[in-house]
């Protein structure tokens, strides 16, 4: 009986072996081990044998029983990968086919940029305020010490409405009007849309934007202007940003200055992009004017401060190598697609 | 401003300093440079030659050929030129030369005989008749003075560089050479080598040529000097003159004119010579034009004159606008004998508008705008007198007329040392501050004070102090500090803060965010169809638009938003979704409801969205805006539909609110508006208003347990009416569904056979459950059987 087993077991391992369909298997698994299998009618002539044989052989069944169970398992898992192996060789797909189209709008570059500028500025503690953009000549003359006969107050640049309502021409107009709703200290920027009586070109509209900031405390000084805006050229254009600071001229602030940054096309050597110069224009600002306080009620003894007002197109037009200003009030979605 | 090098250097000695370094230090002390020109930069390789001999060409009628000592060789050059003669000095273009307009001057032969170079005209040069009166129009310049060999450039004086400079409006005094070299001077801490004009006396006096100046408008003119010249002998100016103008940019004419340009370039100060013998009634009178009066300016052009603006008038006429330009009438000629010198002081603002309301920017109505000290008046009319006596251009009468009502004290200034150290974050010691104020011509007096020069009218305060301590003590070598001061939180209001989270909620669905002016032409209403009558048409108007008639604030951003929409169509982009946030102004209005311009505007945001494309309907966008709402408010939009804006389909349209709010209007661009932009498909827009959404409660959202009980779903399908709206069926349903029915969901709508013309089904997935219990079929059977009956009674919708 031993024999018989022995060849049980070999024919059964050879034939599992070289099965390769489900059905195969099932019909080999009932031909062993099923209950009219090979081996139970072995099992079942037992009786036959004598005491002494019983356990060896008994022992020995049930040990070809197990190999032939652990056969058909190791059989029928080697079919079920080989049937998922064919099934996924079937579904394979083209993955370099485009995914179904959906998209996430593009914000306006002029967005992207004011919000940059805004996390850096509100990140040093400056609050967001906004003012009206159809303004009194007062706000945007008077309040920052532009005296009546300014040339910048003639209608060939200016927007009016009347003799005193005009779109302002820029967002200092907003410093005014927030010192008299605030006492310092105080921090802001303001954001917002500004007019000028300029035709449309490549580097003129009409119609643009700033970012004012200001900031009035006691002991304010020239070097903490010096020390905030180096810090926004930093992180606006860069760690390796040089700043330069060159004494100009506002109404509305005394000492001014406009700040260049190293040019960031060239590092500085001196480039097309700043025209040789190795530096690029960026803003204005200055110690604020103590007539500007003055107006706005503080006391220019106690209080100093400063202001400065960052043009949003100029940096957008740097920062995305945009030629052309007008591309930014076309809104051509090719143009706007392009930024991110 | 422009600055020749050459004259800046003999005001302050520079020569050591190379202009790179110049430059800098000039820029970083405020007189910010914009460009450098080198005048004689097209010129090279050109010399003086002496003509040896003149042959004619053996093979050319036309032509001479020359022998030319250029002092290191002898050259032949072949010439066309008539006006050569042995021995005449002329400039000789070498081999290798370059000329102005970049031509390249090359050894050759010219018909057959060799040609070393070429002899220049004043042209070649890239001068004119003004810089070489004395050379032939059509010839070789045929020079008065010089060696062979010797560099023409240098023999002419035209090796000299100028440097041009931003000027800003505070400072008119650096519109000027000495203005300049003063603040070359304090930059580089050299001393200035200017000295004060003297003017000679004169013989006899100036009362018997002006026996009556008089100022009747001194609200417009502060001071009115003026002097005169007898035997006066028109000419042109010496060379050195002349091509100091030249480097100026400035045309030399005769002596007497240029001498009035070169006072105005070195002091800043207009001057204008009349020919005596044209003033009548030898009189002058500063005044008022009459309204009406007329006159022929120097450039020949009539000039129509008002009450507002000032004129230079002899006893019966105007003889010149004043400060802008004189007139034909009383101009210099070869002929003038006797001159009259007006240096005088004219209001700025005065000068400015007249010299706009004529159309005519001058040099001197540029200067006077900017407002100039009446002291410098008087400097310069003795610098003027100075240089007739200089140039032998005439004899100066003796005395001189000085109009001047209200003389102005020396102002001082009281420095506060420590104020200026805190304004600028340094530390600057008092004494150090001192140099600096010295070096800019303020003056400390014995009481600690400073004395302000008459040309600094822009110093008038501490700050102003402080800018002249930084300017020298250098920006750069100001400390950069961070303030550290209290702390408050940054907080964003809710209207900034709703705008960035409909920015990006827009922008997540596929949203171009676009940027549109908020003024147009009044004309774009009628684009949008908008009534003659709506009150969204009053708004404000620009008084001074530009060239087109874009002058109205918009009161409505739909325009804009469909002229982007109409500019992305025309260059053929297929879809697209645009939005944006948008201002439009609400003007105040008068009693008699008209637009009040004086009164500051409404200005408010809306939220403007558009698409258009294959898979653009009202649908999509609709499912965009409930979306948002949802996120936003939590709640979806309700739409009732709006057939009256003739801006939108009449079918396609609805006004939308949330939580009874009203937002404002969603729907598709009706045909005639489409058809005024030019849409080739249709567009679908949203104009929600910002500050509404404001007025919504947002509240907090408040955690419902989620129900442990399954739900029940039950699909119902009706026919009913075209007429019944989906909406009505869903509010019928919920309504009948009562507790148990948690959604209701359209997932069909059915039109044609079998259903009847006029008749849709329409279908609704309902949910029922209960939060605290299992809901049983007969509960559900029981509210579906409830919900059959009310869709039956309230509208008219039988089972499917």
């Amino acid at each position: 009986m031993k024999e018989k087993l022995d060849e049980i077991l070999g024919r059964a391992i050879r034939e599992l072996d070289q099965a390769d369909q489900p059905q195969r298997l099932e019909e080999l698994r009932v031909a062993y081990t099923g209950k009219k299998g090979e081996l139970t009618s072995i099992l079942r002539g037992m009786g036959s044998l004598s005491p002494e044989e019983r356990p060896v052989i008994g022992a020995r069944a049930n040990e070809v029983r197990a190999k032939i169970e652990a056969k058909l398992a190791e059989a029928a898992a080697r079919m079920k990968k080989k049937e998922e192996e064919r099934r996924l060789a079937g579904e394979t797909i083209d993955v370099t086919v485009p995914g179904t189209p959906c998209r996430i709008g593009s914000r306006h570059p002029l967005t992207l940029v004011r919000r940059e500028i805004e996390d850096i500025f509100t990140s040093m503690g400056f609050s967001v305020a906004e003012g009206p953009e159809v303004e009194f000549g007062y706000y945007n003359f008077d309040a920052l010490n532009t005296p009546a006969n300014h040339p910048a107050r003639d209608v060939q640049d200016t927007f009016y409405f009347s003799d005193n309502m005009l779109l302002r021409t820029q967002t200092s107009s907003v410093q005014a009007r927030f010192m008299e709703n605030h006492k310092p200290p105080l921090r802001m920027i303001c954001p917002g849309a500004v007019y000028r009586s300029d035709d449309v070109d490549a580097t003129h509209s009409p119609f643009f934007h700033q970012i004012e900031g200001l900031i009035v405390d006691r002991n304010i000084g020239l070097s903490d202007l010096k020390g905030a805006l180096t810090q926004f050229s930093q992180m606006f254009f860069g760690p390796e940003t040089r700043v330069r600071f060159r004494p100009h001229h506002f109404p509305f602030t005394e000492p001014s200055a406009e700040m260049d940054v190293s040019c960031f096309a060239c590092g500085g050597a001196g480039c097309r992009l700043c025209k040789g110069e190795g530096w690029i224009e960026i803003l204005g600002a200055g110690v604020v004017h103590p007539n500007v306080l003055r107006m706005a009620g503080i006391d220019p003894e106690i209080y100093s401060g400063y202001a400065f007002g960052i043009g949003q197109e100029r940096l957008a037009l740097l920062k995305y190598k945009i030629d052309d200003m007008r591309l930014l009030f076309e809104n051509d979605t090719r143009f706007l697609h392009q930024f991110y | 401003m422009r600055l020749s090098l050459k004259w800046l250097n003999e005001l302050v000695d520079l020569r050591d300093v190379d202009v790179k370094t110049l430059m800098h230090r000039l820029t970083m002390s405020g007189s910010k440079v914009e460009t450098l020109e080198k005048l004689d930069e097209e010129i090279s390789s050109v010399a003086v030659g002496r003509i040896l001999s003149v042959e004619k060409h053996p093979d050319a009628d036309k032509l001479s050929i020359c022998r030319v000592d250029v002092g290191s060789e002898e050259l032949q050059i072949v010439t066309a030129a008539t006006n050569v003669f042995p021995g005449a000095l002329v400039p000789v273009a070498l081999d290798g030369a370059r000329l102005a307009g970049g031509v390249k001057i090359k050894s050759g032969k010219l018909r057959g005989a060799l040609s070393q170079g070429m002899f220049c005209s004043f042209a070649e040069l890239g001068l004119t008749r003004h810089e070489c009166p004395y050379g032939a129009e059509d010839g070789i310049l045929i020079l008065p003075k010089g060696e062979p060999g010797e560099d023409v450039t240098k023999l002419l004086g035209m090796d000299d560089s100028a440097i041009e400079f931003e000027i800003t409006p505070n400072r008119p005094d650096c519109c000027s050479i000495l203005g300049l070299a003063r603040e070359a001077a304090a930059t580089f801490d050299r001393p200035l080598n200017a000295a004060e004009p003297v003017a000679p006396a004169g013989e006899g006096d100036v009362s018997e040529f002006l026996s009556d100046v008089s100022i009747e408008a001194p609200d417009l003119c502060k001071r009115y000097m003026a002097r005169t010249v007898t035997d006066v002998r028109i000419e042109p100016s010496p060379e050195w003159l002349r091509m100091r103008l030249w480097a100026q940019g400035i045309r030399a004419i005769n002596n007497i004119v240029d001498i009035t340009n070169y006072v105005m370039l070195e002091y800043g100060q207009p001057m204008h010579a009349f020919d005596h013998a044209c003033l009548s009634g030898s009189r002058i009178c500063v005044r008022r034009a009459a309204d009406g009066e007329t006159m022929n300016t120097l450039d020949g052009k009539p000039r129509e004159l008002n009450s507002s603006m000032l004129v230079i008038a002899d006893a019966d006429k105007p003889v010149a606008v004043a400060g802008v330009m004189g007139g034909e009438n009383s101009e210099i000629t070869d002929s003038t004998r006797t001159v009259v010198f007006e240096s005088a002081c004219f209001d700025g603002a005065s000068i400015r508008l007249t010299s706009k309301a004529l159309g005519m920017r001058t040099d001197s109505s540029s200067l006077f705008e900017k407002y100039l000290p009446p002291e410098n008046c008087a400097a310069a009319l003795d610098r003027a007198c100075e240089l007739v006596e200089q140039l032998g251009a005439g004899k100066v009468v003796g005395g001189k007329i000085d109009v001047y009502p209200d003389p102005r004290p020396v102002r001082t200034i009281k420095p506060d040392y420590g104020r200026i150290n805190v304004l600028l974050g340094t530390g600057i010691p008092d004494r150090e501050m001192d140099g600096y104020f010295a070096r800019v011509g303020l003056e400390k007096q014995a009481d600690g004070s400073l004395a302000i020069p008459y040309w600094r009218d822009d110093v008038a305060c501490t700050a102003d102090l402080a800018e002249e301590v930084a300017r020298f003590y250098g920006y750069d070598n100001i400390p950069t500090t961070t303030f550290a001061g209290d702390a408050k939180p940054v907080v964003r209001t809710p209207e900034q803060q709703l705008r960035e989270a409909l920015s990006d909620a827009a922008a997540g669905f596929g949203f171009d965010e676009i940027l549109t002016f908020t003024f147009f032409s009044p004309k774009t209403y009628d684009k949008i169809l908008m009534p003659a009558d709506s009150p969204l048409r009053k708004s404000l108007s620009i008084l001074n638009p530009l060239g087109g008639d874009e002058s109205v604030m918009r009161t409505t951003a739909l325009p804009s938003l469909l002229n982007a929409v109409a500019s992305n169509q025309k260059v053929k982009v297929k879809a697209a979704r645009l939005f944006e946030i948008a201002k439009v102004f609400s003007p105040a209005l008068t009693p008699d409801g008209a637009v009040d311009a004086a009164a500051i505007p409404t200005e408010s945001y809306r939220f403007m969205l558009a698409e258009y494309g294959e898979k653009a309907d009202f649908y999509s966008l609709k499912g965009v805006l409930d979306a948002i709402f949802t996120a936003q408010f939590g709640a979806a939009g309700e739409y009732a539909a709006l057939r009256d804006d003739p801006a939108f389909h009449p079918g396609r349209t609805a006004v939308v609110s949330v939580n009874g709010v009203t937002l404002g209007v969603v729907g598709e661009i009706s045909g005639a508006v489409s058809e005024q932009f030019g849409f080739q498909s249709r567009v679908y827009a949203a104009d929600l208003d910002v500050g509404a959404m404001l007025r919504l409660e947002r509240g907090t959202a408040v955690y419902r347990p989620i129900s442990k009980y399954p739900a029940l779903y039950r699909d119902i399908a009706v026919i009913c009416r075209e007429s019944v709206t989906v909406g009505a069926l869903s509010a019928c349903i919920r309504r009948a569904g009562g507790k148990l029915c948690r959604e209701v969901d359209l997932f069909d709508v059915y039109r044609g056979i079998p259903i009847a013309p006029g008749e849709k089904s329409v279908a609704f997935s309902i949910v029922f459950a209960d939060d605290n219990g299992t809901v049983t079929d007969e509960q559900a059977d029981e509210r579906f059987a409830a919900i059959v009956r009310a869709l039956g009674e309230e509208c008219g919708a039988r089972l499917r």
